[in-house]
């Protein structure tokens, strides 16, 4: 067990590459009770959440429907990736449990001009359940919100009975996530793995995310990296001229800046791991030099993988220096596995 | 003097097992593997390599960190566990047997009762 932030979870329940595995190969399970749940209701709702976060809301067409999307301070740095989820009462943002503080503080300072109440939720625990035996599992469950989930996509949700549930997570596998009072959390957690799934730590969550190309905070992103830098482009909506959300003066600018850096994913062939903070060469001379982010052994590639900030080049490979050895690094797109594949594309 | 089979430590985590020949295996311990979590790549000395003792001669990495891995006592390499390159995990699952690291030849087999015992080295895991 490890203190993150004040609660007390277990870097693994055993074997953290058996518990990587039974995620990509059958049903696995985390309390993620740790992450923040904010709920926001008011006359003003929707115009401030749509200038609270990066993305639109006005994607989500339906009701328990979830957006991810960054929340950026004015120079377009990302102060914290989120879900923000439609709700019947107004709208439902789960973020990080490491940037709490600062989240709320930015929250609460911007919304005073708003018709919006806000309420944290620690009330409510939080479990996902992810794999491609996930659906078979939670069949076995009996909550009945369970049933109607099995008719919904990838980021729909339901609700219903205090408990709400939506085809999230945080793996690249299919799964949900599902947001409970604390009692009920503890019965279904037993329930569940009575009928298979398997508890999994957070050592295997951090492998998992990294496989699937999915940013932590602190480690792929913080309040001095904008989303183009972080691979969150995708995620940042300007279609609506009208918006103005934080940021977003900034990220105009930063657009036509000539040193732009990006985030890729890195692969190796030997026997090393490329861990947070080592440098990348993208030349000889080492004049290009990018950063790792994150790095790991990819337990369902058997190979070290790793995320990199590196400056936006046509560089197709890099090296780094181990223990006084080059190694070798490929540079492709910044996902390694979804559903248990193999996406990663080399840059050729 | 019998030191035959008997297994030393160092402060660092090595243990080393001496036969009858002057030949000493060295593996890490439990409570190392245990450290370390899933070891994932382990990278041994050449053979013929004449180490020193504490010298850095095998390196182990596991999902968390790498270490390096000292040689209780000075000798020549005569033999390394090349089942670690394609199954590391044997450390986790065996590292007093199967998962032991390399063999030396000792030059001097009376250092090896210099090294750690059992409880001495239990006592300093515990410091």
């Amino acid at each position: 067990m490890v203190d993150f932030h004040g609660w007390s979870m277990p870097i693994n329940y055993g074997s953290q590459i058996n518990e990587h595995i039974s995620v990509r190969e059958g049903c696995g399970m985390f309390d993620v009770s740790h992450m923040t749940i904010l709920d926001f209701k008011g006359e003003d709702v929707e115009v401030f959440i749509r200038k609270l976060i990066a993305n639109d809301i006005y994607k989500l067409t339906e009701d328990f429907e979830g957006l991810y999307s960054a929340m950026l301070n004015d120079q377009g740095g990302v102060i914290d990736d989120l879900i923000a989820y439609k709700m019947d009462f107004g709208y439902r943002l789960v973020v990080n449990c490491a940037t709490r503080g600062e989240d709320l503080r930015w929250i609460s300072q911007n919304s005073k001009n708003f018709k919006v109440e806000i309420q944290e939720r620690d009330d409510l625990s939080m479990i996902a359940i992810q794999g491609p035996k996930s659906a078979e599992v939670l069949s076995q469950c009996p909550a009945p919100i369970f049933k109607a989930l099995e008719l919904k996509n990838r980021q729909q949700g339901v609700y219903g009975n205090d408990m709400f549930a939506a085809k999230t997570g945080y793996t690249g596998e299919l799964g949900i996530e599902v947001l409970l009072p604390h009692e009920q959390a503890i019965s279904l957690w037993q329930n569940a793995i009575e009928v298979g799934a398997k508890p999994v730590g957070l050592a295997a969550r951090d492998t998992l995310r990294l496989e699937a190309g999915m940013n932590l905070y602190g480690f792929e992103m913080d309040d001095s990296i904008t989303p183009f830098e972080c691979n969150m482009s995708w995620t940042v909506d300007f279609s609506d001229e009208e918006r103005n959300f934080y940021g977003k003066e900034a990220l105009l600018k930063s657009r036509l800046e000539k040193d732009q850096l990006e985030l890729v994913g890195i692969m190796l062939d030997e026997r090393a791991i490329l861990r947070q903070g080592e440098k990348l060469y993208l030349d000889e001379e080492k004049t290009l030099e990018g950063i790792i982010t994150s790095g790991t052994y990819s337990p369902t590639l058997k190979k070290p993988i790793g995320l990199a900030r590196i400056p936006k080049k046509d560089i197709n490979n890099c090296f780094a220096e181990v223990r006084g050895k080059k190694i070798f690094a490929k540079i492709g797109n910044p996902k390694f596995i979804k559903e248990g594949k193999e996406i990663f594309k080399e840059r050729l | 003097m019998s030191t035959s089979n008997e297994v030393r430590y160092l402060a660092s985590h090595e243990w080393g097992r001496i036969d009858e020949e002057g030949i000493l295996t060295v593996g890490i311990s439990e409570h190392a593997q245990d450290l370390l979590g899933d070891i994932v790549f382990v990278e041994l000395p050449d053979l013929g390599k004449s180490l020193d003792a504490e010298e850095e001669s095998a390196i182990v990495e596991s999902v968390k960190a790498a270490s390096d891995v000292y040689s209780p006592l000075s000798g020549e390499v005569i033999e390394v566990n090349e089942k670690l390159f394609d199954e590391p995990e044997i450390v986790n699952n065996s590292p007093f047997e199967d998962g032991w690291f390399f063999k030396i030849k000792l030059e001097d087999t009376s250092a090896f009762q210099d090294l750690m015992t059992e409880d001495e080295y239990n006592a300093s895991c515990e410091e």
